[in-house]
Parts: structure tokens; sequence; C-alpha cells
């Protein structure tokens, strides 16, 4: 276990040289604003249910780690704003994208129309493209499977989500699938880079070009393309059936993840399933002009709110890997050793985990273990 | 001490050959001529097929089973089917297949799905369940998984609208929808299955997904002994592999379909060793379960250690199906110790053996 931190720690370390190439600036958000204090501001949206109790968690542990992060938070509104035809305001998407950098945490959208769902807004607005799952086995929580180590990279705006749905005649409905070589291209780009800058040597593609042979071929196209440019890193393209029995029969087998929309919603899910479920899966979101939403997939679980017994680690998690993406790797990597031993350890848990401490109880352990 | 013990092995397995055929099978009264040979289309296919349809012949050669095999060669790279394979499991109405491999984005539509469509096979069935014997990560596990198979995201119909822009529709029918959830329930009802669980994206794709469990929700009120449930096909595979024995049968569209049989095969076992077979009105083929545009890597096909187990079950289910219900049970029952036994077990179950030496250990193990 502490083999398997270390060995992360060292391959995060080497790539530092990386990130400080101008030519990426895209992704590294080394051009940003910064507060007169030397702080860097970030959005923070607690969300609904146990969301302010782990955010509340999540600040606490930032701030005994020195973390040098200010948080903006920004809540929900009750009434849709007519400039964002959402609950979110117009305010808070103009602090994401001054920032650019968030950390969202469970939104629950409220039923009924005339405003469109709280995730779909966040994504359009921000034009957030890719989403990008780590998914390693927890040391100290046991599952089937202990030797996951893998990043699921999903196309987010595009292919079957379009939502393009018409009635041709009763009784028959078409759905439109779109795949374009702009989006296509994107992710792939993103892909490769954070294979690149986080250590990993293999990205696999993962498609049914054998069915869907434009829509998927063009996919695949465009992954070649990148491909050609990150000569070290090792490319493979794998049919979406012999993936899903493979990573059910041996995930150690995979690396890096990438796919359209569909397939990769499916897949990281299958992933987080993998690891102990979506509880502790941390996810990072990232937009057009380097903009990366940090989020906790889970619900905003409405019957243990406010009582003390939420589990922070999905949110922890995720805000370490946001931190990865602000180049403050060794603070993230502080944190994170933190949160994986005091799991190990089994002293401290949460109830989704099999224990009985509260959320205050186990953010002490981890603020302890720093 | 020795000599005890080697004398206490082949006594215990003939223990163990007691306790497993103990209760006398229930007796199966044919008609006058049931018992004529039947012919069935064989089509060896691609890489391991011819293999692993090989396999099939022997062991239905020593059971003496009343099956004469019409062979055609047909490989992924043609363009179609030839005529005379259709004319050939029209007049049969049972075929036997090995993989048909498609050539990736070569322009090619998948002969699979073309054999599908040309002869109206709507439902594809894949049975997964824990083989004893069989060490896997996941116990309990006795899932079928029943897919819709002729329409959904494999229509086909694909374009480009611009340069680096291509759509590709699904097309989900009212029909096709109802006739699938006919099926699925039926089987329950026929094969003492309590739950039917519908697998679907409704709450992103409304209208397509939603017209499919329209449907499923229509067939199930005519079935009121049988528990339905809907699950959305992200928390399926999230919980198939943390707890899969929630599930019972699933019936889902074409797509989502491919995705969760591949899914619980795997966490049953692997593709190697579940049967599975497409059925229509009139006609029907067997086949590897899951996966089976998945031919094997060249490796496979030279060491000739392709896995025949998957293609032997389902040829079990082809002789149910075509009334021959005790050559079924003695083929099921021999497979099933040799896995059990686990001294011949090809690769991807963790052993060591070729092709040929499992067809052997099965022949040896018949009844």
């Amino acid at each position: 276990m502490a083999l398997r931190i270390a060995k992360r720690l060292m391959r995060n370390r080497t790539t530092n040289e990386f990130i400080r190439n101008p030519t990426l600036g895209l992704y590294s958000s080394s051009d940003r604003t910064y507060c007169s204090s030397g702080l860097i501001p970030v959005t923070l949206f607690p969300g609904d249910g146990i969301g302010p109790e782990i955010a509340e968690s999540v600040k606490q542990v930032f701030t005994a780690a020195e973390v040098p992060i200010e948080w903006e938070e920004h809540f929900v509104g009750t009434e849709v704003d007519p400039r964002t035809q959402s609950f979110v305001t117009w305010e808070s998407l103009e602090s994401v994208r001054r920032n650019k950098v968030g950390l969202k945490g469970p939104m629950a959208t409220p039923i009924g129309k005339g405003h469109r769902s709280l995730n779909l807004t966040l994504r359009k607005e921000l034009n957030l493209y890719a989403n990008v799952r780590p998914c390693y086995s927890l040391p100290g929580y046991k599952t089937r499977y202990d030797d996951v180590n893998l990043v699921t990279i999903r196309e987010n705006t595009e292919g079957e989500y379009s939502g393009l749905e018409h009635q041709v005649v009763r009784g028959v409905v078409e759905s439109l699938k779109i795949i374009t070589r702009q989006a296509s291209l994107r992710v792939a780009e993103y892909a490769f880079y954070y294979a690149k800058a986080h250590g990993r040597d293999r990205v696999s593609a993962i498609h049914k070009a054998n069915i869907m042979q434009k829509t998927d071929g063009l996919f695949l196209k465009c992954c070649r393309e990148v491909a050609e440019k990150y000569p070290e890193i090792k490319y493979e393209e794998v049919v979406i059936d012999n993936c899903c029995m493979m990573l059910v029969k041996n995930p150690a087998l995979f690396d890096v993840l990438v796919m359209p929309n569909l397939y990769g919603d499916i897949i990281s899910d299958l992933c987080a399933g993998l690891i102990g479920g979506l509880g502790l899966t941390p996810s990072l979101n990232i937009g057009e002009g380097g903009i990366a939403l940090a989020e906790a997939v889970h619900g905003s679980a409405p019957d243990i709110a406010g009582k003390n017994l939420a589990n922070p680690t999905a949110l922890l998690l995720s805000a370490v890997s946001m931190l990865h993406h602000l180049n403050l790797n060794e603070k993230g990597d502080k944190i994170q050793e933190a949160v994986l031993k005091t799991i190990a350890e089994g002293k401290y848990r949460t109830g989704d985990l099999g224990g009985s401490s509260t959320t205050t109880e186990f953010t002490k352990a981890i603020i302890d273990h720093l | 001490m020795a000599t005890t013990t080697k004398r206490s092995i082949p006594l215990l397995k003939h223990l163990l050959r007691q306790t497993q055929t103990q209760t006398r099978p229930v007796t199966y009264m044919p008609r006058p001529g049931d018992g004529s040979p039947r012919t069935v289309t064989l089509i060896p296919g691609d890489g391991i097929g011819p293999l692993v349809t090989g396999a099939v012949e022997q062991v239905l050669d020593a059971l003496h089973a009343p099956i004469i095999f019409e062979k055609f060669d047909v490989h992924g790279d043609m363009k179609t089917i030839p005529s005379e394979v259709l004319d050939s499991i029209k007049r049969n109405k049972v075929c036997l297949k090995g993989g048909l491999n498609t050539p990736m984005g070569g322009g090619v539509s998948s002969l699979n799905v073309q054999l599908r469509k040309e002869l109206d096979l709507y439902a594809s069935l894949v049975n997964c369940f824990n083989l004893p014997g069989l060490p896997t990560r996941h116990e309990n596990v006795d899932i079928v998984v029943i897919r819709e198979n002729t329409e959904g995201e494999y229509a086909g119909l694909e374009h480009e609208v611009v340069p680096g822009v291509v759509e590709s529709l699904k097309v989900i029918t009212k029909f096709c929808s109802e006739r699938i959830a006919k099926y699925a329930f039926e089987y329950a009802y026929l094969n003492n299955r309590k739950t039917v669980t519908a697998v679907h994206k409704a709450n992103i794709m409304k209208l397509a997904d939603g017209l499919f469990l329209e449907s499923c929700r229509e067939i199930a009120s005519k079935y009121p002994s049988i528990k339905y449930n809907e699950i959305i096909v992200d928390n399926c595979c999230m919980q198939l592999v943390s707890k899969p024995e929630q599930f019972d049968v699933m019936v889902t569209p074409n797509l989502y379909g491919n995705l969760v049989a591949n899914t619980a095969a795997g966490i049953a076992g692997g593709t190697g060793v579940m049967p599975g077979g497409n059925v229509g009105a009139d006609h029907a083929v067997f086949e590897q379960g899951a996966s089976a545009g998945n031919v094997g890597k060249q490796k496979i096909v030279d060491r000739k250690t392709a896995n025949p187990v998957a293609l032997l079950l389902s040829s079990a289910m082809m002789l149910r199906h075509l009334q021959f219900p005790s050559f079924a049970d003695r083929l099921e029952n021999s497979v099933k110790r040799v896995i059990l036994e686990g001294k011949y077990r090809t690769k991807d179950l963790g052993g060591t053996s070729t092709t040929q030496e499992v067809v052997d250990a099965v022949i040896s193990n018949l009844d």
C-alpha cells in the first residue's frame, strides 16, 4: 500500500518541468489572476443536502494543510435567473470563468419545468468538454478488486447525449448521435496531455467502430492523429465489448481510457463501482480556456443531510485532483496521502464505508495525519 | 498411506458422479419419428471459429446425436452472406455458428448483424452463471440478458453531414420494443424466473428509451406474478460489479444489451464460457454468448488454445431447442464435470490445455 502511494508520488514529481511548458498553457492555469494576498481564488459551490457539511470538511483540511487558496462561495439560488435559465446565477458562472477553477458539491435538480438542469447549465455555459475520473483502489477499503489504477476520460458535450430526438410517426422514434472532428480532437488532446503530465504510459481508445463505422471511425481517426504527436505514449484501440469484459476480469490491464459520451458514462460508472462506489470517486471537468471544475459525483443524500454522517472522501479527492491541475502538487499529494492513510487505518470511517464515525471525527483524523 | 489415497481418488470420483446424476431424469415422451436426424447449418466462421465448431462436431459425434451438419464457409470480409447459406438456414430453421470478424472501419457492415436482420432474429439471449469449480470474484450470479437485436443503435444509418461532422441514427420502434419485452416476460414465465429488469437511459434519451420503457411496462402489466423494475444503464453496470446477485432477467435495447451482456459474462467467468443464441419467430442461430464478433487473436488460433466451452453449452441449448433434451443434459453434465475437475482448462480460465484436450476430456466424461 505504501509502495503504491510512493510510486504515485514519484510519478507526479517527475512531471513538474513539463508543466512549465508555455505552449500547454491551455491546460495549466499558470496565467491566472492572483489575489493581492497571494492566494488563489477558487469558486466553491457547496450544493444541497450533505453538500455544505462536506464542503466545510474540505475547507478545514485545506486550512490545516496551509493550501494557498481563498474560497469564493456561491449558493444555488431558489429562483430562476433569467440570464442563465436556471437556478445557477450569472454571478456564479462569471466567478468560475474568472477564477478558472471551481469545486462543486452535489446538487439536486429540482423537478419542474421552465429551467435547465443545473449540471447541464454548468456544462453548456462553461463548455466543459472532458470529464476525468481517476479510479484507484483505496488501500484498506476492501472491494473485490484490489489493483485498479486507471483514469477514464470521457467526452462530455456531444455523442449520444446531444438530446436531439424526434418522433417520426407514431411508435417510431429517432435519436441522433453526433460526433464531430473538433470535439473528438479536443478530448483526445486532453487525454494525451493528461497521460504525459501524470506519467501514464498507455492510452486506450474505446469504441464500437466495427458496427458504427463512420461515427466511431471518426473518433478513432482523431485519436490516432493525436497519438502520433506523442510517440512515447503507447496507444491502443479496444472494442467496448472486450473492454467491459477485461475491466471486470482484470482491471489492471488498463491505464488511461478515452471515450465518446455514452460509453464514457457507462464505463466511468463501472470503474467507480469497481473501487467502491460513487461516494469515493473523484471527478474533474475540463473546459475551454483551462477551466477546471472538480465535483463530487454522488447524490445529495437528503436523508442524512445535517446529521454529520456524510463521507467527505469524494469531495476531498476531487479537490486534490483540482490541486494537481493547479500545479500545487506537494500539497495535493500530502492531502491525498492523509486521506488514504486514514481510510487504510480503519479506525475512523463513516457509515457508508462500514464504520461509525461522524464527518467531523473523520476530518479531524485526516488533519492529524497531515 | 499413499496407496490408500491412490485407491480412494477413483472411488471419490465415482461417488461424485453418482451424487450428480442421482435423481432419475424425468422421462420425456417423444412423438414417433422425433428421433430421425435433423439437419443443422454450420458456419465455422473466422479465427477461432473453425476450432470451436470442430470441437462441437467431435462431441456431438461421440454422443451419437441425431444431427447432420451442413457446413458453409463464410468469412467476415465478404460483402454479404451468400444466398445459399441463407436458403439453408431458412430450410433447416436452426444454425450453429462461430464468430465472424468484422474488419474495423472498412466499409463492410458486420455480417453478424446482417444475418440477424435478414432472418429477423430479434432476441439475443446470453445466460451468465457461475460454473461450479471456476473461481470468480462474484458468487451467486445467474443472469439472463435478453437484448433487442435488430434496431436501436445498430440500425447502421450513418452519414457525414459536412466534413468533420458525422451523424448516426438510433431508431426505436414500438413494434420491436413490444416484441422483445414479450419475449423476455415469456422467457421468465417459462423458466420460472422471478424478476425482469429493464435497462435504459431514459433520463437523457427521453423519447427513445422512454418508448422502450413504455412497451415494457405495458407487457409487465400482463404478467402480474413476475416482478418488474427499471434501472439506468450506468447504475446497472455499477451494481453488476458490486452486487450481481440482485439481477435475474434483464431486457435491454441493442447497445446497452451488448455492454451489459459482456459485463455480466465477465463477472461470471468470461465470454469463453457463456452460452447464448439469437432467436426469431421462425429461425434460431446459436453462437458463443457474448461478444460474438470476437474471434480471438492469431496467437490463440496458432496454438489451438481456444475455449470451446461456450459453444458446447450453446449447442446444448440448440439440442434442447430441437427437442433432444437428454442429449443436451448429457452434454451439459459432462462439460460441467470437466470444469469442476479443473484439470483441463484453457488459458482464459487460468489453465494451459489446448482445445483438443478439453474436447477429449468432455468426450471421456460423457455417460
